[in-house]
């Protein structure tokens, strides 16, 4: 199985402050790939940075592959990141409401996506359009309507459409759902996964919830401070963590146990830029020792591993 | 139950007008609350869950006297609160206190956290303290030098901490909490879940707790009110409620949940659909 997009080495920073730093990511072709961190953790800039839409004095370093594309990603100028934005490579943000043109009907919007990339001539693209609105469950006069007609809900399930006009070899989707009701969630959280796997796309998606990475994703990246902390399958990495910091926030995330209180995790996510040097979480960690002073090394494979002095799973030393 | 009742929400209804969109059709209105009856027992812990629109906020608002019902009755410790007027609501502003989901929008940024925390008290003619103050601000789990600063000086979960210790100022008998971790981290809304509770605890408080996440509800609360539309359509204690829920709306919003344990027991998306339709 060849990997659809390979991160190597990413770092994000503004001026002086690094707010991504080293961070390996590989997206497998028609894999399901979640990051996972809290807010300030990086997960957004990292997937900002795959589409080159950082905003100005926010600059990346380290090199962004993506299958297919014959240069890279990482500082390729606006003409051809434009090619590729939508084609190859589509995003679904957590507004919905700012990704459209408010003053375009939605038919139109999402027909526009195949006609700027030349994928479909003009009829064949109003067809199109008209399936997958049908296909993301929206009555067919939606075509017709302007976006703020429509209800949080139905307006992501017009970017999901639109994300999906050219069968895009990977999809992003950064908390597609956080501010929608819970039933709504679930049907747009469906669609997604069934419009990935209809088109073998690969999926990277970004949220802070757990439960939601579980059920949507096989692999999952845990980010906190701006770095990798831990990775691994779903099952694993969920149910024997060995990152502290991936310990912490599933125990603080269980709201099922039988005791009043929960297990929290001390003190508060910095703001970005105002974690400490070596290991990013060893100020809220119980574990931490002078050790952690120091970055520590990434251990295990890319597919499984974990970047921790005093991994969780094994008996304290 | 022979506790006293502390809240009695009797067939309430609120209608809102909306602006008139033609001249010869009469305005269209919204019915917010479509008869709402609820009772809450002193020191018991009362969730009410529903999705956005569903009136959630409203019967928050009319049972605080915020606004005013179309019709209908609020029982607020014996005294009907809905026909009253302002001047006669002191009563009812120091024994019942809102913590809202927003910390940042309902905490004045141009004041410290001292001034924030004490005018409640000031308000309602109490000497407001120092001493009171670093209390306060100690029973929240923050250091008292937090009082000589500013809201913006402080992340989301301080900030919740900070509206806790005004709602708490003036020893209210009520606290309701209007999705009050919504907008926090994961990793802060326990602790911010593990404050609220020890608090009603210690305190005696009664507790109506509102959210939209029948997980956190259920966590917190003994009873939850379920709401849709403007009524209620199920009321019961929470556990029962989670694990057999009887109206078709508590069923679909309670399989459209996602759980770690479902997830890692092989659920996809497709079962968080699996009863209902799509709305």
């Amino acid at each position: 199985m060849s990997d659809v997009l390979t991160v190597r080495g990413l770092s994000v920073k503004v001026r002086d402050t690094m707010l991504v730093s080293d961070v390996d990511l590989t997206v497998g072709a028609g894999e399901r790939v979640g990051l996972i961190g809290e807010s300030g953790s990086g997960k957004s800039l990292t997937a900002l940075s795959v589409l080159g839409l950082l905003p100005e004095d926010v600059h990346a370093g380290g090199s962004v592959r993506l299958d297919g594309v014959d240069h890279e990603l990482i500082g390729a100028d606006e003409r051809r990141m434009s090619r590729i934005r939508g084609r190859d490579i589509a995003m679904v943000f957590q507004e919905p409401m700012t990704a459209l043109n408010p003053t375009m009907r939605i038919g139109d919007q999402v027909a526009e996506a195949m006609l700027i990339h030349k994928t479909r001539p003009k009829s064949a693209a109003d067809a199109a359009a008209a399936d997958l609105l049908e296909l993301v469950q929206l009555p067919s006069e939606t075509r017709r309507a302007y976006p703020h007609q429509l209800s949080g809900g139905q307006r992501q399930r017009v970017v999901l459409a639109l994300a999906l006009a050219n069968d895009p070899s990977l999809l992003i989707c950064d908390e597609p759902t956080t501010a929608l009701d819970v039933t709504v969630q679930a049907l747009v959280l469906d669609l997604i996964v069934r419009g990935v796997m209809d088109r073998s796309s690969a999926l990277l998606f970004i949220t802070h919830d757990l439960a939601v990475v579980a059920t949507v994703c096989e692999r999952v990246l845990v980010m906190y401070g701006g770095r990798v902390v831990e990775s691994g399958p779903v099952g694993e990495v969920f149910t024997r963590p060995r990152h502290r910091y991936t310990e912490g926030l599933l125990a603080a995330s269980d709201l099922d146990t039988n005791s009043r209180r929960l297990t929290t995790i001390p003190g508060n996510v910095p703001p970005a830029g105002k974690f400490p040097s070596g290991c990013v979480f060893r100020t809220r960690c119980a574990h931490a020792t002078a050790l952690c002073e120091e970055t520590p090394e990434w251990s295990g494979t890319e597919a499984r591993g974990f970047a921790c002095h005093h991994p969780a799973g094994v008996a304290d030393v | 139950m022979s506790e006293p009742t502390a809240i009695q929400v009797v067939d309430l209804v609120r209608d809102y007008p909306r602006p008139r969109t033609s001249l010869f059709q009469p305005a269209p209105v919204v019915h917010a609350l479509r008869g709402v009856s609820l009772e809450v027992k002193q020191g018991e812990r009362f969730g009410i869950v529903g999705e956005s629109g569903c009136g959630k906020s409203t019967l928050l608002r009319i049972i605080a006297a915020l606004d005013r019902a179309t019709s209908g009755n609020v029982i607020v410790e014996g005294t009907d609160i809905t026909r009253l007027p302002d001047r006669r609501l002191r009563f009812l502003r120091e024994n019942l206190q809102l913590v809202f989901q927003d910390p940042m929008s309902s905490l004045d940024p141009r004041m410290r956290v001292r001034d924030i925390i004490a005018e409640p008290l000031v308000v309602q003619g109490h000497p407001a303290s120092g001493e009171r103050v670093r209390e306060l601000l100690e029973a929240v789990g923050l250091s008292a030098d937090a009082g000589d600063r500013y809201p913006h000086q402080f992340s989301g979960g301080q900030r919740q901490r900070i509206s806790i210790a005004r709602a708490l100022a003036p020893r209210p008998r009520i606290l309701i909490a209007d999705e009050p971790v919504s907008a926090l981290d994961v990793s802060v809304r326990a602790q911010v879940l593990n404050l609220i509770s020890d608090l009603v605890d210690e305190l005696n408080l009664t507790l109506v707790f509102v959210s939209h996440d029948l997980s956190v509800i259920k966590h917190v609360c003994d009873r939850v009110a379920v709401m849709n539309a403007g009524q209620i359509v199920e009321t019961g204690y929470t556990g029962d409620v989670y694990a057999a829920p009887q109206h078709p709306y508590t069923q679909r919003l309670v399989s459209a949940i996602p759980t770690l344990q479902r997830a890692l027991s092989g659920a996809t998306t497709s079962d968080l659909l699996a009863k209902g339709d799509a709305p």
